[in-house]
């Protein structure tokens, strides 16, 4: 019974990311005043609440082995269909914001035909993916953003109820724990590391690989939507260059999380840890105004860093 | 033999050459005199391919020694032989599709005039020696444009532009039809007339008259036999090649229940590799498939587990037909693959031996599609302790032995009871000592009342463990032997013909 308790609550592969990310922040801490504060830490996840609805989606493609260079646009997309609606569509508000997500979730599926149907390599189709969502995004409103939102809706990213929550750091924290217990305790969850760890292996012993591939290129597509309004909330507008290099970001922190770009292995835990060491780079950097030319330098660094140090602590393991 | 013809072409004495516990090479002799074509015959394993390799240089031998042109000769490397004129043409092609033809021919040492390749020497260079060949494709025609046959004719041609002198043919007809093997022989031929020396490894002994002017037969890595007539006659052959004592020991074989579980009619593949296939396979019985490279037989088991699609025929399970979209169908319906290759196709090996299990069956201990750790566990915990897997579920299955990894890919389907197992290849790779335990194993599931398909390369394999043997040829159903017809002279002779 032990033994099942403890796989119940193991940390998996996200433990030396874990163990990373705590550095970071007692580094931060002594270096910065300010950083060691209850509001600091608001800030914080209030900044990765974005990023980190973007990478449960990245999680899933990049455990299939596949990878999605489009969230970034979708994500644009999504927020000016968003606003589009309202405005010129003359929707109700709460309408505008559904549609609007499964637009993104729209922009998923035919990425995952592409891929699946097309048969083009995922980095392929969702290259054409990020050039088509982003034109798209730009053609609504003809490049110009979207403003006058109504009060409620900017409220969801910037009220904080019961002193610390915000609506839309709500819906990032409830997704990302249904995506860590979608990967980790339901069949259709496990089936996706099958995949990505041998497609013709998991085929074979009669896993249904286009059709999770084609379902996780649509929720990716579908949570860049989500991402997109709680962005639109955040600015109180809408911008057609919102999200752009997100992608990067966000399989940046699927990677420092411990997963493999070759597939089979991540997890929602790693994911979330490297989220919040993008995130408490950034505010942490910031905080001792380290230039945002440095930060990018700070951030590249980290990744081939975390990556090589999980590449040779496996090749010692075996 | 005059020694001074000996002295201009190959001449090898004495080569052995053992791995950890098994001697796959001893004492081997062997002379090609310029212009002939001498014929290397044995089973799986005898060790033809450990010949062709040292002679190519890809493994060296622990003895012996050779000599080429008068010369001594020990190729340290491929690229020695190469330098040297001998050429190894492998069963399968080893060709980069997407260049043209004069480029893989050149592979690796273009000429180059002003800094870029010079396409038109390479092109005519290349030109001239498909001509030779009586290949009629331009050379800057893609690779893979062209069929099996000229893609052959290519490596050959590849071969030439090196000037070899020497050209060893691994199963070159494995994947030919009857034309276009005719068309092989006779370029053959026409490069004999020029001095060009073959060593022919063959498993198909219809062929060794057509084109062999001396015979050599192996066995269990030594040399038993020379004929320098080729038209000894094929059932001589057939002897020579299969003399070993049976010294193996399979499992009992129980008698099959009544009540069929499989039954297959008129199949054939949507590519055709195979055709109008019939066989049945009652519950507990085991069914051997025998056929030589390139007889179809991997094939047809992945059609029949819903792997590859068909162009025709019936699958039925328990007399009820099986619609088969994909492998999905085929394990629902209750026929379930142990893959050829079991590290590329049967398990993933950077997981643990529970998830490898687990895969493919939450559908029966999922409940609600809920898949627990815990569940996992103790599903594979239970699957391995039926099979005897010699390993914890929460161990990498790359770290397991090959028939440890062999008993996973079957630990995966048991829990399921399924009706029909197709086993592919369940040895391959698998030392002796550790087939014992997979032998006990299909007869132990054969006994619980599944229906066995069972292909091998090895015919000790098939014949020892089966029941009935089916015998493929060429994509075509020879014959269904019973137990007591079924020996290996009249399997090969079937198979080769």
């Amino acid at each position: 019974m032990y033994a099942h308790v403890k796989r119940l609550f193991q940390f998996g592969e996200a433990g030396g990311p874990f163990i990373g990310l705590i550095l970071l922040c007692v580094v931060f801490s002594l270096a910065s005043e300010h950083f060691l504060s209850a509001r600091n830490a608001l800030n914080i996840l209030d900044q990765i609440t974005v990023l980190g609805i973007l990478a449960i989606g990245m999680t899933a493609v990049i455990i299939i082995g596949g990878i999605d260079l489009s969230v970034g646009s979708v994500l644009a997309f999504a927020t000016m269909t968003l606003g589009w609606l309202m405005r010129d569509g003359g929707f109700p508000l709460p309408v505008a914001i559904v549609l609007a997500i499964l637009a993104g979730g729209g922009c998923g599926v035919i990425c995952g035909l592409l891929i699946t149907i097309g048969r083009l390599p995922p980095f392929v189709a969702t290259l054409a993916m990020l050039s088509g969502a982003r034109g798209l995004a730009n053609i609504l409103t003809d490049g110009r953003q979207i403003i006058g939102y109504p009060e409620w809706f900017s409220e969801l990213a910037t009220v904080r109820h019961f002193g610390f929550l915000s609506v839309t750091m709500s819906v990032f924290i409830v997704l990302a724990i249904l995506g860590w217990v979608y990967l980790r305790f339901r069949a259709g969850g496990r089936n996706l590391y099958a995949i990505g760890g041998n497609s013709e292996v998991a085929r074979l012993a009669g896993i249904r690989v286009r059709l999770a591939n084609i379902w996780v290129y649509a929720f990716s597509g579908l949570l860049a939507g989500v991402a997109g309004v709680a962005l639109a909330a955040r600015l109180d507008s809408s911008q057609p260059s919102a999200g752009f290099t997100y992608e990067l970001d966000t399989i940046a922190a699927v990677v420092i999380g411990g997963a493999s770009l070759s597939g089979g292995k991540g997890g929602m835990g790693g994911t979330i840890v490297g989220v919040f060491i993008i995130g408490v780079l950034r505010n942490g950097l910031n905080l001792l105004a380290v230039s945002p030319f440095v930060q990018q330098i700070v951030i590249g660094a980290v990744i081939a860093i975390a990556v090589m140090m999980d590449t040779l602590g496996r090749r010692r393991r075996g | 033999m005059d020694t001074e013809s000996a002295n201009r072409g190959f001449s090898a004495r004495g080569l052995g050459k053992r791995y950890v516990q098994t001697e796959v090479l001893v004492d081997f002799g062997l002379d090609v005199r310029p212009g002939e074509i001498v014929a290397l015959l044995g089973e799986n394993g005898a060790g033809k391919s450990t010949v062709s390799s040292i002679i190519a240089g890809v493994i060296q031998p622990d003895s012996g020694h050779m000599t080429w042109r008068g010369r001594p000769y020990a190729p340290a490397a491929p690229g020695d032989a190469i330098a040297a004129g001998i050429g190894l043409i492998h069963q399968e092609i080893r060709l980069l599709p997407d260049l043209s033809i004069a480029e893989n021919v050149f592979v690796g040492r273009l000429p180059v005039r002003n800094g870029v390749v010079d396409r038109e020497k390479i092109n005519s260079a290349a030109g001239r020696q498909l001509r030779r060949l009586g290949l009629d494709a331009p050379p800057s025609c893609p690779v893979r444009m062209l069929r099996v046959a000229a893609q052959q004719q290519v490596e050959i041609a590849k071969a030439l532009c090196l000037r070899s002198k020497l050209l060893i043919l691994d199963e070159p007809t494995a994947a030919l039809g009857a034309d276009e093997t005719d068309r092989l022989f006779s370029q053959i031929r026409r490069l004999r007339e020029d001095g060009v020396s073959f060593i022919y490894i063959s498993h198909r002994l219809d062929e060794i008259p057509l084109i062999a002017d001396r015979v050599l037969v192996l066995r269990d890595g030594r040399l038993v036999s020379q004929h320098d007539n080729a038209q000894t006659p094929v059932h001589v052959l057939v002897k020579e090649m299969v003399g070993r004592n049976m010294d193996r020991i399979f499992p009992e074989r129980d008698a099959p229940q009544n009540d069929v579980a499989l039954s297959v009619k008129n199949l054939t593949a949507a590519d055709g590799t195979f055709k109008n296939v019939s066989f049945s396979v009652r519950r507990g019985e085991i069914i051997g498939i025998a056929g030589i490279v390139g007889a179809g037989r991997t094939e047809l088991m992945r059609a029949i587990s819903g792997a590859d699609s068909i162009a025709t025929g019936t699958i039925k399970v328990d007399g009820k037909v099986v619609r088969m979209a994909g492998p999905r169908d085929a394990v629902r319906a209750g026929i379930v693959l142990v893959p050829e290759d079991r590290k590329l196709q049967g398990l993933i090996l950077d997981h643990t031996l529970a998830n490898n299990i687990a895969a493919g069956n939450f559908d029966i201990f999922a409940r609600n599609g809920w898949a627990w750790p815990g569940k996992i566990h103790d599903f594979a915990h239970s699957a391995i302790l039926r099979v005897g897997v010699k390993g914890g579920p929460d161990q990498r299955v790359g770290e397991l032995s090959g028939g440890n990894q062999q008993k996973t890919v079957i630990a995966r389907w048991v829990s399921r009871s399924p009706r029909v197992f197709i086993l592919d290849e369940p040895t391959r790779g698998i030392d002796v000592g550790a087939r014992a335990a997979i032998y006990d194993m299909i007869a132990g599931l054969a006994r619980a009342g599944a229906a066995i398909v069972l292909v091998s390369s090895d015919l000790d394999e098939v014949l020892g463990m089966s029941h009935r043997t089916l015998v493929l040829s060429r994509g075509r159903q020879r014959a269904i032997l019973e137990g007591t017809e079924a020996n290996h002279e009249t399997v090969i002779n079937l198979a080769t013909t």
